[in-house]
């Protein structure tokens, strides 16, 4: 009795399992643009590590609300918990070496999102969404009360940050070592959120967003998968918050405000959620319209992102990649060469 | 001492009675809405600056009355968000929640721009008729004669709410599709004409409460932003789709809100998300809901 004479390696299914997480042609793409952008746009590098952390900021949202399903509207409250940690550790002395300082804002946002993670992550819709904006309301005003340690309305400006690696001077005139410095944090960021939605752990998040019941069926720890990830998620925002912090050398509240949860939740939406390079996309086209539009013609600017959300929420459901999935779906059914893909997240 | 004390106590709980009433009369649409469809609906605070401008530009321009206005502003608004809910809302009742907030936060950026574009970014002000000026003599105390309008007002909102709720036909059916939606479909009950109806209703009150407290919440572009977190603590503490249970959540969180920005002008705030996080936690389903979603 043999086995039949078929090798498992070889089924579609395996096989796409195998080649998921693989390095696609494209993939180097966006690195190569975002170093010839230092070069192309010397002056515009401002702008360019501002776009960067945005970038991070709203992976780490990707992670959570994306791969998790976790709906907030609080993710600003880890962007400013690590923007004030660095903040205040300059600005009174204590710590300012920046990527240490980075570290400790990003285990200061973790410890909040774990903490808040562990009780709110229990509730579902509204009162999720209301407890995430809750929480972020509530460091928004400890931050704007307790001015003694953190310059309450006014913020901390001037903060002194030392050269990175003792060696390369940060001037908030010209960022180009901003630029740089911003630049590796996201690529090891991005490399790491890569790793870890392509691992178990991440398809076991997709479940949890697509179906709980099932994933709770199946014995999946869902609340720990979760807190785990908000925590993850948060210590990223905490990053993003703290480069923010280091490349303006000023803290304020706008970090821990509605405005910006709102921003960057706007903008992976506009990228596409529930994707590795939605966040990409999304800040790049929101942040070029925004910088150029806004200024000029700011009322016209908010009621045309107005108009794109509600549009985007009526037909666009994943954004500029949900497009242009739907886009080379249909050119390939027409070529009828190959069979329709069905186009799930990535 | 204990006579002036006293008056302080009361004076503080009809300021905040004064000002939950206002917040009751915007948010109770919110909830009946959300609990009717679990819509989220963040715009609720839209409409609520709409029927503001409608009301004190009308009594401006017009030189109608204050009251013929808030008529005006609740007729008016109730209209626009049927032509709302018919042509977008009802589209997004079964996509998902995240779907929703993006829907209508889009929304209020557009509502936004559009009266900064047409009206313009300043505050606008409430010119009260003069026999709601000044003070009112209250026996033990004087007490602005608006306040003890509005709480009058919202009073009457309240019992007569209350009553439509729990005494007529479509309250029973309201009540019927928030605890249990699909029985209440499968009973004949036309959810979709019943929630058009409540959403045009709650969206006419919002305006009303709108034109109410423009006098002293201010009334720019921005109020829906402004007050968005306000309206949802209201919700979400009273519970979905509960009545008395927004009524409660209104008056309280008014009174604290009141009295903390008194006596601790600078945590005040801070105190009331607190609670709230605390108290959802609690009871995730809001002080008077009733079921657990």
């Amino acid at each position: 009795m043999s086995a039949p004479a078929y090798d498992l390696g070889r089924h579609p299914a395996a096989l796409a399992l195998v080649n998921r997480h693989r390095l696609r042609v494209w993939e180097p793409l966006p690195w190569i643009l975002a170093l010839a952008f230092y070069f192309a746009f010397p002056n515009h590098l401002g702008f360019g590590t501002d776009l960067l952390v945005t970038i991070l900021f709203a992976l780490s949202l990707d992670l959570a609300l994306g791969y998790a399903g976790i709906v907030t509207l609080g993710h600003a409250a880890f962007f400013g918990a690590g923007a004030y940690t660095v903040g205040m550790l300059a600005h009174h002395g204590i710590w300012n070496e920046p990527i240490s300082g980075l570290l400790m804002g990003a285990s200061v946002a973790a410890l909040i999102g774990f903490a808040s993670g562990l009780i709110l992550l229990r509730t579902t819709g509204l009162t999720l969404l209301m407890l995430t904006l809750c929480t972020m309301a509530l460091l928004e005003e400890a931050a704007n009360m307790g001015e003694k340690y953190t310059g309450g309305f006014d913020g901390l400006p001037n903060l002194p940050i030392p050269p990175l690696f003792g060696l390369f001077e940060f001037n908030p005139l010209y960022p180009r070592v901003q630029y740089l410095y911003v630049l590796g944090v996201l690529f090891l960021c991005f490399i790491f959120v890569r790793t870890l939605v392509y691992s178990p752990f991440g398809r076991s998040l997709t479940g949890i967003r697509e179906n709980v019941l099932r994933m709770h069926a199946v014995g999946a720890p869902v609340n720990w998968r979760l807190v785990t990830c908000y925590t993850i998620s948060a210590a990223i925002a905490g990053i993003a918050g703290g480069l923010w912090a280091q490349a303006n050398a000023y803290v304020n509240l706008s970090t821990l405000s509605l405005d910006r949860a709102a921003t960057v939740l706007i903008i992976l939406v506009l990228g596409g959620y529930g994707r590795l390079y939605g966040a990409f996309i999304g800040a790049v086209v929101y942040m070029a319209l925004s910088h150029f539009l806004a200024q000029v013609y700011p009322t016209a600017w908010q009621l045309g992102l107005g108009l794109m959300l509600v549009l985007i929420a009526l037909f666009a459901r994943n954004g500029v990649i949900g497009l242009w999935d739907m886009l080379r779906n249909r050119l390939m059914a027409k070529g009828a060469t190959m069979r329709a893909t069905k186009s799930g997240p990535s | 001492m204990r006579v002036i004390f006293g008056i302080d106590v009361a004076s503080m709980v009809l300021g905040g009675l004064a000002a939950g009433m206002v917040l009751f009369i915007v948010s109770v649409g919110l909830s009946v809405t959300m609990g009717l469809m679990g819509f989220v609906n963040l715009a609720h605070g839209g409409f609520a600056m709409l029927g503001g401008y409608v009301i004190v530009l009308a009594m401006r321009n017009w030189g109608i009355g204050f009251l013929p206005a808030l008529a005006l502003g609740f007729v008016v608004i109730a209209g626009v968000s049927i032509a709302f809910e018919r042509l977008l809302y009802s589209r997004l009742y079964r996509a998902s929640e995240l779907d929703q907030v993006l829907f209508t936060i889009g929304l209020v950026f557009m509502m936004i721009s559009t009266v900064t574009l047409t009206i313009g970014p300043e505050n606008q002000q409430l010119m009260l008729p003069s026999w709601l000026q000044g003070q009112l003599d209250l026996g033990i105390l004087h007490y602005r004669t608006y306040s003890v309008f509005l709480i009058a007002v919202g009073t009457a909102i309240v019992i007569g709410l209350w009553l439509g709720f729990e005494r007529t036909r479509m309250g029973a059916q309201i009540r019927a599709a928030v605890d249990n939606r699909r029985m209440a479909e499968s009973l004949g009950i036309n959810i979709d004409r019943l929630f058009m109806f409540t959403f045009a209703f709650g969206s006419g009150m919002a305006a009303i409460g709108g034109g109410l407290g423009a006098e002293f919440l201010g009334l720019n572009p921005q109020y829906p932003l402004i007050y968005l977190v306000y309206f949802l603590i209201v919700v979400s503490v009273g519970g979905l789709g509960r009545v008395t249970g927004v009524f409660f959540a209104s008056i309280l969180i008014g009174i604290f809100d009141f009295a903390l920005k008194k006596y601790l002008p600078q945590g005040g705030t801070l105190f009331i998300f607190a609670m709230t996080i605390l108290l959802l936690l609690w009871r995730p389903q809001g002080l008077f809901g009733g079921k657990a979603t």
